[in-house]
Parts: structure tokens; sequence; C-alpha cells
């Protein structure tokens, strides 16, 4: 047995760490550029955000949106094209929980859960980089139904207002995906399951159709299905109309949204070995 | 007082019905180099990720500079690096941006954080590399780069995990070199590799894990000992004086030597003084000897050996120059 040296191990970095919060956001924000990066390198990642809604506004304005707007189509864009927001949003989300399991199965994330940050770190990271996300396809989808002939009726504070409510919806609602993309094997995995939840979540809706001619056991279930409020905020602030109780209803759930998932997800990824 | 930069004690850890570590114990003085050497699934990465605040473990503790795995992890974090099994680095960010990443999450101001970075890239070989994609690098670059990730901070207590799986024997003597001067510098490096080579060149102290449990632990010098007999060999000038030898090494190990290709002889010998005796023996005859050696048995044999490998024994095998 070699001696044992008496000496206590040196902490090695010289660091000052400053204030815990400011920290914590700091370490998020550098987290964030990495994700963005990698966006920027792999364009490719940005389809669900730009051809993919837009796909869709094409889809049922000209092929369904006659036989559902009763043979006016513009009308029917109108009345479509807050839904297909609402729609697009919740489903961009999707790829960042596709993203975080690949990258735990890569490694990467050993390397973060060994360093000296929050835990939450690496994922609130991953959450802010989706915001540019989010706005590339506000972009998109608004200068794509432009062109198609959709026109706010109110104006651009309230359009906005509007961004604002979607962002704040889509940063809690993808903390789902978040949660999902920690607890399954596959980025495959994620997409399969994520669909499983927004599509009867969008179709469920108002997205496309009045809900009047739904049969009443799914009326109830759209009267409280998330995007349906969201959808009514949007459609209120972009066209007018009431708003209020569809954004309580989306304040309600936002709140459901962060204080079940982020919870649930800093779980799973703790435990993710 | 801390008086080991890491030690564990008792580790253990079940996936499923997979019992990965069954009880494993062992403490590495600051400054040293502790092999950990076994199979594939032996446990040695689970110990290493238990040990690096990755993984609790479900009973027993660890405590690296006295702090523990568990209770202080946020503290541990800071006086550790870890270099992975598989080279986990971004791939989509260039060898620069991934080490600023780390440095910045280190809290190192942003020109401290730069300075480390060339600092390591240079140090590494990277720095021609240090603009393009990681994802871009060949296997042995991605390494480089996991080590030197682990060393943005300077830390104290270094793990490498199975650091040269994979890497051809340039790559691998430099890989060496690095964890020789992270030594120099003061940092204690615990290591795990399924090669006996490299726990011998390395390490001040080896700990041999089979099957969750550790089953030797001893110098690199001492296991050898531990598992079996040396070998004298005699290659002597003139062939004529072969029958000599061959009497002679027989009269000294009361063993019957063997022959060799080259004229000379080896025999297995117990006795300490048998070397002394020897060289004797030949200075009284006169003999002229252009080879005379005592091998210790290659860590190949000894392992063997410890986890009962019914192919190869110490004593039927008799592999000449290790």
């Amino acid at each position: 047995m070699s001696t044992v040296l008496d000496r206590t191990v040196p902490t090695g970095t010289t660091t000052t760490p400053p204030g815990r919060p400011f920290r914590g956001l700091r370490h998020a924000g550098a987290l964030a550029v990495r994700n963005l990066v990698k966006t920027v390198r792999t364009p490719e990642a940005l389809i669900d955000v730009t051809i993919q809604p837009i796909i869709f506004l094409l889809l049922f304005t000209y092929i369904f949106g006659g036989a559902l707007g009763g043979g006016d189509r513009s009308s029917y864009l109108q009345y479509l094209l807050p839904g297909i927001l609402a729609q697009s949003i919740s489903l961009a989300g999707v790829s960042l929980g596709q993203n975080l399991n690949s990258d735990i199965q890569k490694g990467v994330f050993d390397r973060f859960r060994s360093l000296p940050i929050a835990r939450s770190a690496p994922l609130v990271g991953a959450v802010l980089a989706d915001v540019v996300r989010y706005l590339i396809l506000f972009a998109v989808i608004m200068t794509a139904a432009t062109v198609m002939g959709f026109r706010v009726q109110t104006g651009f504070v309230p359009t906005l207002a509007a961004l604002g409510v979607s962002m704040a919806f889509a940063l809690s609602f993808c903390w789902i995906s978040v949660f999902v993309g920690l607890i399954v094997r596959t980025p495959g995995a994620v997409q399969g399951l994520m669909f499983l939840l927004v599509m009867p979540l969008s179709f469920g809706s108002n997205v496309f159709v009045n809900t009047a001619s739904m049969p009443g056991w799914l009326q109830h279930f759209v009267q409280v299905n998330p995007i349906t409020h969201l959808v009514g905020v949007v459609r209120g602030l972009m066209l007018g109309g009431p708003v209020a109780s569809d954004l309580a209803w989306t304040g309600g759930w936002i709140a459901v949204f962060l204080a079940v998932f982020v919870p649930l997800a800093l779980r799973a990824y703790n435990r993710r070995a | 007082m801390t008086s080991y930069a890491i030690e564990a004690e008792g580790l253990r850890k079940r996936f499923g019905t997979t019992q990965a570590l069954d009880g494993v114990s062992f403490q590495v003085p600051a400054g040293r180099v502790l092999g950990v050497l076994g199979p594939n699934g032996a446990g040695k990465t689970t110990a290493v990720r238990i040990l690096a605040t990755l993984l609790r473990p479900d009973e027993g503790s660890a405590r690296i500079g006295g702090l523990d795995v568990v209770r202080d992890a946020a503290r541990v974090r800071r006086t550790i690096g870890l270099t992975g099994q598989y080279a986990s680095v971004d791939e989509d960010l260039t060898g620069m941006q991934n080490l600023l990443l780390i440095g910045t999450l280190l809290d190192l101001s942003r020109r401290d954080a730069r300075r480390r970075a060339g600092e390591l890239l240079e140090w590494f070989d990277l720095a021609d590399a240090a603009s393009r994609p990681a994802g871009t690098y060949s296997g042995g670059m991605r390494r480089r780069l996991d080590l030197a990730a682990s060393l943005v901070g300077r830390p104290a207590v270094v793990f490498l995990d199975e650091p040269t799986t994979g890497l051809d024997p340039a790559k691998r003597d430099a890989m060496w070199d690095v964890v020789r001067t992270l030594v120099g510098e003061g940092s204690t490096v615990l290591l795990t590799t399924q090669y006996l080579e490299e726990a011998d060149q390395l390490a001040d102290e080896i700990t041999v894990i089979d099957h969750g449990r550790v089953i030797a632990h001893d110098t690199p010098g001492g296991l050898k000992r531990q598992a079996g007999n040396r070998t004298l060999t005699v290659v002597p000038v003139d062939a004529a004086d072969a029958p000599v030898v061959q009497s002679l090494l027989a009269a000294v190990s009361g063993d019957e030597p063997q022959e060799l290709p080259d004229g000379g002889s080896s025999v297995p010998v117990a006795d300490e003084r048998a070397l002394a005796t020897t060289v004797a023996a030949l200075a009284d005859r006169g003999i002229a000897v252009s080879e005379l050696s005592l091998h210790l048995p290659t860590l190949d044999e000894v392992f063997a050996t410890l986890t009962q490998t019914p192919t190869s024994s110490p004593t039927t095998s008799k592999e000449f120059a290790a």
C-alpha cells in the first residue's frame, strides 16, 4: 500500500460563483445558444415550423375549405388561421422531446449532469431555444396566410397579444414533450406518443370546424380541450370578439401544464441513468 | 480531514435483475492513479457513474475529497472531470464551441473560457480542427475533445472510463501521455480499462472487478507476484553451453527447464535468491550469456487466474517474453 498523501484535494477551479438565480439563467442561456447552433446546422429541423403548417393551411383552405366553409373559402381561411396557428404551435414542441431523447442517448447530458450546474439548466435551456422556433412559426404562418388572403380584423397590438398568449401556451405545453422525451426509449417513440396526444386535441376542437355539429359527448371534450380555448383567444384577438373566458381557461391550462409537467420532467431527468 | 481523494465503500447497485455492483470498495490517495480492471459488464462503468454523481448507489457510500457523492453532489461536481466510455461531445458544435460551452457552465469568464479552450485544443492537437463541427472528427479526435472537455475546470479528480477503447496504438500512447501529465500536475485519476497492459503502464494500484465484486487489489507488481511464479530465462552466447545452462537452471529451481528456440532455457522460480545464485553459478563456470532475465507473469495470466478462466493458468502458460 502506498503512502497516503496527507493533503486535501485542491478544488482546482478558479471560479467565483455569482448570485444563484442569475447563474442559473446564464447556464440555461448558454445551453439555449447550444440548441440554436444545432438548429442552424440542421435547417431541416425547422420543417415542422415552416413547411408543415403551410401544408396544413393549403390543404384545409383549398381542399376542405370550400366544403367546410359552405363554398366561401376566404371566410373559412379567416376562421381557420387561428386554429392552424394553435395546432402548429402545439406540434412544434414535439421535436424538443425528440432532441432531448437523442441527446441523452448520445451521452451529451452525462457531461452536463457531471457539471456543477442546476439539474434543470439543460431542460430550461432547450425550452428557451424553442422560443426562436415558435417565432419562426408565427412569422411563416402569418406571411403565408396573408398571401392567401387572410386579414387581421383588429390591429397590431392584439395580434402581438395573440402571439404572446400562443407563445406562453407553447412554452408550457412543450413540457409534456420534454417529459415524454425523458421517459421513452427512442426519438421515434416521442413523436408517436406526442402525435397521439396532439392530434385528438387539435381535431377534437374548434380548429377546423364549428363544434355545434359534433355529438354531445364530444362537445364536453371540446369544452375542456386546451386547444379550443387557445384558438378562442387567438380568434378573438385577431378577428374581434370576447376573449375573457377563453383567456382564463388558457391561463388555467398553462398553470396546470407547468405545475404538473415541469416537476415530472425534472424528476424523470434526475432518474434517467 | 481528507486522506483519500476517492473512497468507495460497499457500493451496491442493481438494474432490474442484474446486480451490477455487489459490494465494491476501494480508496485512491490524492495524486495517484487507480486502475479499475475488468471485462465488459464487470461493473466498472456503474462504479464510475456513481462516483461521478450520475447514479445513486442502492447501498454503500462514496466520497470524493471527503465529500459524499449523494449528499454533497453539487460540491463534488466542482472537483471532478468525467470522460465517458462513449465520447460525449456535441456533434453539431465545433471543437471550440464545445469547450467554450463547458467553460461558461463552469462560470469561467468569457476570456478565461476562451484561453482555457485554446490551451486544451493545443494540448490535444485539435487546434487546426477547432472551428470544425465535432461531428466531422475522427474517433480519436472525438475522444481527445471529450477528454479536453472534462479538463476545462482543472478537476482535482479525473474519471476516465475506458479512455483508449477503440484507439489505434499511436493514439493510445498519446492518451497515456495525457494521463501521466495529469498526474504530474497533481490530479487523482481513476481509470477503467479492459486492457491489462494499460493498467500496468499507468496505475499505481489496480483493483480487479468481476461480476460486480472486487476480486483483487494490489500494485501491478504485487498482483503479478500474487498470481504466479516468475520465470528465469538464460540465453548463453555459445550454443554449446546450452546443456550446462539447463542443468544449472534445473539445480536452481528444482524444475525441468524449458528449451527456447534461441538456444536459451527458462524455468519458473519461487526463491527470491534464484537470480543471484544463477549469476554466481554462471560466473563460476565462465559461461557468457547474451540474455539473463527474470520475468513477472503477464497481467493476462494474472487475470486468467483471478477470474478462473479455464483456458490458461500461470503454471502451464509459459509465454516467453511479455
